[in-house]
Parts: structure tokens; C-alpha cells; sequence
């Protein structure tokens, strides 16, 4: 296990690095020359544009650049803009060129928001979709069944964000039975983080569920009928140990390799609804400093969400090889 | 007691009729016990005497379909008493394991019709609430299925499992029921315990799943044990090491077992009684001496012809031609009747028009068949037993 562990460990934090390259050559692709947007459109003279270029070592080698870049993460580094020293505590990734504010203390406030919304979403579509699922796989062809799964059909069929906008405009504005949507930091007020989060979990995790419940269903309903599970009724085990330990622990293990497919578009979901609610996560944030080509934000979100889905992607092999030891003793 | 090498049973008429050649007469000597209790015979149930533990009475299972009504078990009857061995046999299809599920109670309640009486030391299992069977199912009556791999659950250590079984039944803590499973992976002949109690059955090999399988299921010292082709999944040489294993630990603890096989081989070796089975229905029922040196259906002579000698001059198969009938619409009067190669022997149309009852062979005994021959004993003398050799 400790060996399996360690083996993914290495491989997560290759991606990572891989991402920080692929991340660092957009800053050169981009539309757009960073010196020319820090200096920004009106009283930008060529002086101050070269100063600037000098300054954030524009001139200097790419791979120097890159070294630089990388350094400043792990271990901090200055910039010199006009004779001022700017100190860049590790892990540093830059100065926003718009309100000239560390890019990490920028993030440092809204990854947590980010955070609390995919791991939300996470739990609602692994309990409720699987729990449904199983439900009805346990009562396959009854009438339970139809009801479950024609609903979740119907429900899965309404586009994400009507369903969005309808839940938020129905259930907590013209009719308050849900609370309003708004991000309180969960060292705060943890009633207060989970009832701020609970409706945007429900409007990022409800299509999701649907269709989680109808993998679960039918991973279920073929696992039901394996002969290990008639050999576990044969035992003189319940319906209940039956369907939620023997079938599930196999029944789960599509599942979670959909789940773990699925995480990218998870977190563009997140992005959706941070919209949606005005949340001040990570997608709020990339969104709002796309229109303004603030380049260093840009790349620190990218960078960290691209830790954060490799972080996840690790959990779910870690919860793969719990599920099947056998993937972790080949 | 070693079972004869079948390696000619591999073959492709297998899917037809899966046969072991059997070393020509049976070694009856050697199951002395069950021949004396034979010349006891008085007016008990079972066809070799003694009160039975098991009571199997006009158990019919119907499986609605879209198509229509599945009759895959028909008025089936037999007993089975302690420390003694019924072989159930018959082609694939014939409702061998349907109707042993029954007797586990582990259909589908919902998409299973089922009656009759199944009585288990007197109390009656048809009509038991799910409930009530759950308490039945591993501690009294144990089941050992076909095929070991996919039989126990992949993600569960062997150990485990095992260990659940027991707890099922017992409420002793988990150190408890992990002694009691060591000690049944010991009897079983697993070498090492200690090391394969915590291994998954994919480093198992096929015997030692199956090994593991019947530790499982004896876990709990059922009093029945129902063994479902428990060798046909296995390789030639592990075949004849399980059934000595069964027939080992039934000695020690005396249980009684349903023996479900295709393999005439298999029921030679094992078996007390036998009851063939032929679409859904019991076509001949006997003691083993009986069914297998006096058989009175020519659908048992079929089996027994279809065994592959390993004589030389004798290695011709004489499959049984045809198919099993659809039981959908099985064939009128004798389902045996579109493949029955005496058929025309009986006066009139009766073979297609009526349905044999299941009667006394020789006016006496408890050996029975279903079939309308009149002269049965001439034919097999005549016909049948020199075929075989
Ligand atoms: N759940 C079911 N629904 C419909 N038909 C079934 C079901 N289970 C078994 N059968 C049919 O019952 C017949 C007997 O099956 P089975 O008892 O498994 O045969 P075998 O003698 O080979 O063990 C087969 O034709 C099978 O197709
Ligand atoms: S009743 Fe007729 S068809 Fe059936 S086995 Fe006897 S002879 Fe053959
Ligand atoms: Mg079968």
C-alpha cells in the first residue's frame, strides 16, 4: 500500500510540474505583451515600458525567466519596479499587473471557496446518486424503480443551467426555502458555510446525481448478479449487507472511475456556479482577470487548479485501491 | 477413493452431454455403509432407507417471463437422509440447480412461483418468510456452487469471508470466528492458514478456491450440504481430490448432501441414491446400484451410453441425440419423446399423448422411473447393457 501510495505520489507531482511548463509557455503565447498591460493604454510611454520589461526580466533568456518563475515558488524572490523593492515571499507566483497585489495572497482567499464547492459536490453525487442507485438497482423492475429512475431521466433532460437559474430564483428568492447562496469561511461560521454553500452544492450536484444515480443503477444491477452475491444470500446474510456491502464495494468501482474522468469538468462546473451565486472563488476570479489579460493571475489559477485536480485524482486512485486490492497488489 | 480420469469428458461433446468414463462397474464395495443400510431398507422415504433430513415433496418452480410461464421444475420429489449423498443428474437445463436454489430458498420471491413442500428435519422451508430463511441459509443447509472464481467475492480477503459466514450464525467476536476459520481452511487441506487466511481468491488456485468455498460452507457444521457441480469447473486432476474431500468431511460430520452433477463419473463415486432429472421433472430415482446397473428410462441409458469409455475397442461416443426440449413448450405426453429412440415400441400414441407416471420399477422397492416401455427390464438386457460393455 505504502509503495502504491508513493508510486502515485511521484506520478501526481510529475502532471504538476508538466502543468507549471505548459502554464509558463502560455504566458508567451498569449495574445498579449505583459509589458505593454502593466504599463497599461493611456500615459504609457516607451521609458516606462522598457523599465518595466527590464524589471520583470522580459528581456532576459526564456529559460531564465522560467528558472526564475519556478525558483520564486519554491523559494521566494524580489521584483525591482523603479528603484522600489517588492519582496515575493515563497510561494510566490508574481504581482497581479492590475491592482499589483501578490498573486498567492490573491489566491490564498478564494481557493478555499473553490475547495468547499467541489468537495461538496463530490460528497452529494457519491452518497445521494449512489445511494439512489443502488436503491433502485436493489428493487430493479419494480415499480420504485420506474418512479427513481424516469425522475432522475427527467430531471437529467432540463439543460444544467436552467435547472440552475430555476433553483436559485425559485427556492431562494421568490420562495426562501433554501438559503441565499454566499460563501462565509468555514473557520468562521461553520453553520453559516454550509448554509451559504448548501443551494450552490445542490445547483452544481442535482444533473450530476441523476446521472450518477443511473451509473450506480446500473453497475448495481450487474453486480447483483454475479455468483459471489448469491454465494453471500446463500450465507444466510440480509438483503440490506448483501446489496450495500458485497454488491456495493464492486458496484462502486465504475463509479468511482467515472468520478475520477469527471473531476476536470466538475471544477468547470464550480466555475459556473461561482457565477451564478457572485462566490468569490478561483472562477470568479480567472474569469474576471481573462477580460483583463492579468497574466500572472491567470497562470497562478491555473496552476492551482491544476494541483487541486491532481490532488483529487490521487484521492480517487488512493479510494481505487482501497475499493479493489487488486489493483494495488499487481 | 479416487475418481477415474475423465480427460476424454473435455471434449466437445460436452456441451451435449457431459460424461466421465467410468471404470466400468462401479466400486460398490467401497461404500459398504450405504449398501448395508440398503439391505435395512424398510418403509422409509429415501430409495436407501433411513428417516430422511431432507424432504423434497412435488416441488414445482415457475419463472414468469415475457415469453410466458418457465416450468423449470416439475413435481419433483426426494429425500435425503444424514450422512448420505443424493446425485441429482441430467443434461444442462434440466433444473438441477433451480430446484436446489428452492431448497435454499434463493430465488427471486418477486419473479419465482414455487410450491410444494421442502421439509428440513420436519419444518417445513415453502412459505418461510425471507426472514426465517435467512437463519436457514448457511447454518443448516450450506451450499458449495460450480464455479469457485466467481463464487466468492472478489474484493474479500478468503479469511474474511469465511469469518463473515460464521458470525452470520454465531454471535462470537472476530477472533473468535477467525480461529474457527483457520481451523476450517486446516480441515479442508489448505496448507498454510495462517498465510492464505489473508489472501484474496485471485491468488488461489482453482482448487484451493474451491477448497476455500467448502470451508466456507461448512463453517457452520450444516447438517445439509448442497453441492452444485462442485468439480466442473476445476481441472482433471483437483476433480477427484474435492469429492474425497466431501465425502471425507461427510464421514466426519455425518451430513447429509444433495450432489448435483452431470458427470455419471462423479455419481458412481459419490453417490447413494440418484434421481435423474429430465425437463424439470424426476424420470428415475433409485439407489445408485439401482439407477446405474438396472436402469429402467431410456433417457438414463442415453446418460450411461454417452459415458466415453477408455477402452479401446470401445471409444465411440453415443451422445444422446437432439436437444432438450424448450420449456416453453416442452413436446406432449414424454418430454423425452422427440429424442427417445424407443418410442415406437409403445402400443398406440401414448409416448406423445400422455405423460408417464413416475412408478414403481419392479412392482416393489423404492426405484421408480417414468416411462411407458412395458418390457424395460428385456430391452436394457437385451439392448442396452451389452452397449455398454
Ligand atoms: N430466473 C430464471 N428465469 C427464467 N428461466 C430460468 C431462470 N433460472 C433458470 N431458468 C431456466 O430453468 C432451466 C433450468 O435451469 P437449471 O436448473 O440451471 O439447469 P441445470 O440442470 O443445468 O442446473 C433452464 O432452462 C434455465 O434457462
Ligand atoms: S415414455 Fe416413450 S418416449 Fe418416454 S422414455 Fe418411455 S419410450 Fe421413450
Ligand atoms: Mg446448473
Amino acid at each position: 500500500m505504502l509503495y502504491f501510495v508513493a508510486r502515485r505520489l511521484f506520478s501526481a507531482l510529475s502532471v504538476v510540474l508538466a502543468t507549471l511548463v505548459v502554464t509558463f509557455a502560455l504566458f508567451f503565447i498569449a495574445p498579449t505583451d505583459p509589458a505593454a498591460a502593466i504599463c497599461g493604454e493611456r500615459n504609457c510611454t516607451q521609458e516606462r515600458y522598457n523599465d518595466i520589461r527590464e524589471n520583470l526580466h522580459l528581456d532576459r533568456p526564456k529559460v531564465q525567466q522560467f528558472a526564475e518563475y519556478t525558483a520564486g515558488i519554491f523559494a521566494g524572490r524580489t521584483f525591482e519596479t523603479s528603484g522600489v523593492v517588492q519582496d515575493c515571499k515563497a510561494p510566490c507566483l508574481g504581482f497581479s499587473f492590475k491592482s499589483n497585489r501578490p498573486v498567492t495572497e490573491m489566491l490564498a482567499s478564494r481557493i478555499p471557496v473553490t475547495v468547499s464547492l467541489v468537495a461538496g459536490y463530490s460528497v452529494l453525487v457519491l452518497t445521494i446518486g449512489v445511494f439512489v442507485g443502488s436503491m433502485a438497482a436493489k428493487r430493479r423492475g419494480t415499480t420504485a424503480d420506474r418512479v427513481l429512475m424516469s425522475s432522475t431521466l427527467v430531471l437529467s433532460s432540463i439543460p444544467y443551467y436552467i435547472v440552475a437559474l430555476m433553483i436559485s430564483l425559485y427556492l431562494t428568492i421568490l420562495y426562501p426555502i433554501l438559503p441565499r447562496g454566499g460563501y462565509t469561511p468555514l473557520s468562521e461560521s461553520p453553520g453559516k458555510w454550509f448554509a451559504g454553500l448548501l443551494t450552490p452544492w445542490l445547483v452544481l450536484g442535482i444533473y450530476s446525481c441523476t446521472q450518477y444515480a443511473r451509473y450506480s443503477r446500473g453497475s448495481m444491477v450487474e453486480t447483483l448478479s454475479e455468483d459471489y452475491i448469491r454465494t453471500a444470500r446463500a450465507k444466510g446474510l440480509s438483503d440490506r449487507v448483501v446489496t450495500y456491502k458485497h454488491a456495493l464495494r464492486s458496484g462502486l468501482i465504475p463509479v468511482v472511475t467515472i468520478f475520477g474522468l469527471d473531476i476536470a469538468g466538475s471544477l468547470g462546473g464550480a466555475i459556473f456556479t461561482e457565477r451564478i451565486f457572485d462566490l468569490p472563488g478561483l472562477g470568479n476570479l480567472v474569469l474576471s482577470s481573462l477580460t483583463t489579460y492579468d497574466l500572472p493571475v491567470i497562470m497562478g489559477v491555473v496552476l492551482v487548479s491544476s494541483v487541486i485536480l491532481v490532488t483529487m485524482n490521487f484521492v480517487v486512485d488512493v479510494a481505487y485501491s482501497v475499493i479493489d486490492p487488486r489493483v494495488r497488489l499487481s | 477413493m479416487t475418481a477415474p480420469a475423465n480427460d476424454a469428458s473435455k471434449g466437445p461433446q460436452d456441451a451435449m452431454v457431459d460424461t466421465v468414463p467410468s471404470e466400468g462397474g462401479v466400486t460398490r464395495e467401497q461404500r459398504n455403509p450405504a449398501v448395508a443400510s440398503r439391505e435395512r431398507r424398510t418403509t422409509a422415504m429415501s430409495p436407501s432407507g433411513e428417516t430422511p433430513y431432507l424432504v423434497v415433496e412435488d416441488l414445482t418452480v415457475q419463472f414468469p417471463t415475457a415469453d410466458g410461464l418457465v416450468s423449470a421444475v416439475n413435481g419433483l420429489s426426494y429425500s435425503v437422509p444424514l450422512g448420505r449423498t443424493l446425485s441429482i443428474v441430467g443434461e444442462s437445463g434440466s433444473g438441477k440447480s433451480v430446484s436446489s436454489m428452492a431448497v435454499m430458498g434463493l430465488h427471486d420471491r418477486k419473479r419465482t412461483r414455487i410450491s410444494g413442500s421442502i421439509r428440513l428435519g420436519g419444518d417445513e422451508l415453502v412459505g418461510l418468510s425471507e426472514n426465517e430463511l435467512m437463519k436457514v441459509r448457511g447454518d443448516a443447509v450450506a451450499m458449495v456452487f460450480q464455479d469457485p472464481q466467481s463464487s466468492l467475492h472478489p474484493l474479500y480477503t478468503v479469511g474474511n469471508q469465511i469469518t463473515e459466514a460464521y458470525r452470520v450464525h454465531h454471535k462470537v467476536s472476530k477472533d473468535v470466528a477467525k480461529k474457527r476459520a483457520l481451523e476450517m481452511l486446516d480441515l479442508v487441506g489448505i496448507p498454510n492458514p495462517i498465510r492464505r487466511f489473508k489472501q484474496y481468491p485471485h491468488e488461489f488456485s482453482g482448487g484451493m478456491r474451491q477448497r476455500a468455498m467448502i470451508a466456507m460452507g461448512l463453517v457452520n457444521d450444516p447438517k445439509l450440504v448442497i453441492a452444485d457441480e462442485p468439480t466442473t469447473a476445476l481441472d482433471v486432476t483437483v476433480q477427484a481430490q474435492i469429492l474425497d474431500l466431501l465425502n471425507n468431511l461427510q464421514k466426519e460430520f455425518g451430513s447429509a448432501i444433495v450432489l448435483i452433477t452431470h458427470d455419471l463419473g462423479v455419481v458412481a463415486e459419490m453417490a447413494d441414491d440418484v434421481l435423474v432429472m429430465y425437463a424439470g421433472r424426476c424420470v428415475e430415482y433409485g439407489t445408485a446400484e439401482d439407477v446405474l446397473a438396472r436402469p429402467r428410462m431410456p433417457y438414463t441409458w442415453g446418460l450411461l451410453e454417452s459415458i466415453p469409455t477408455v477402452s479401446a475397442a470401445n471409444e465411440r461416443l453415443r451422445p444422446i441425440k437432439g436437444l432438450p426440449p424448450s420449456l416453453l413448450s416442452l413436446p406432449g405426453g414424454c418430454s423425452f419423446n422427440p429424442r427417445c429412440p424407443y418410442a415406437d415400441r409403445v402400443k398406440g400414441e401414448r409416448c406423445t399423448t400422455d405423460l408417464p407416471d413416475l412408478l414403481r420399477v419392479d412392482g416393489a422397492g423404492a426405484h421408480t422411473s417414468r416411462c411407458h416401455l412395458h418390457d424395460k427390464a428385456s430391452i436394457y438386457e437385451a439392448e442396452v447393457a451389452p452397449r455398454l460393455g
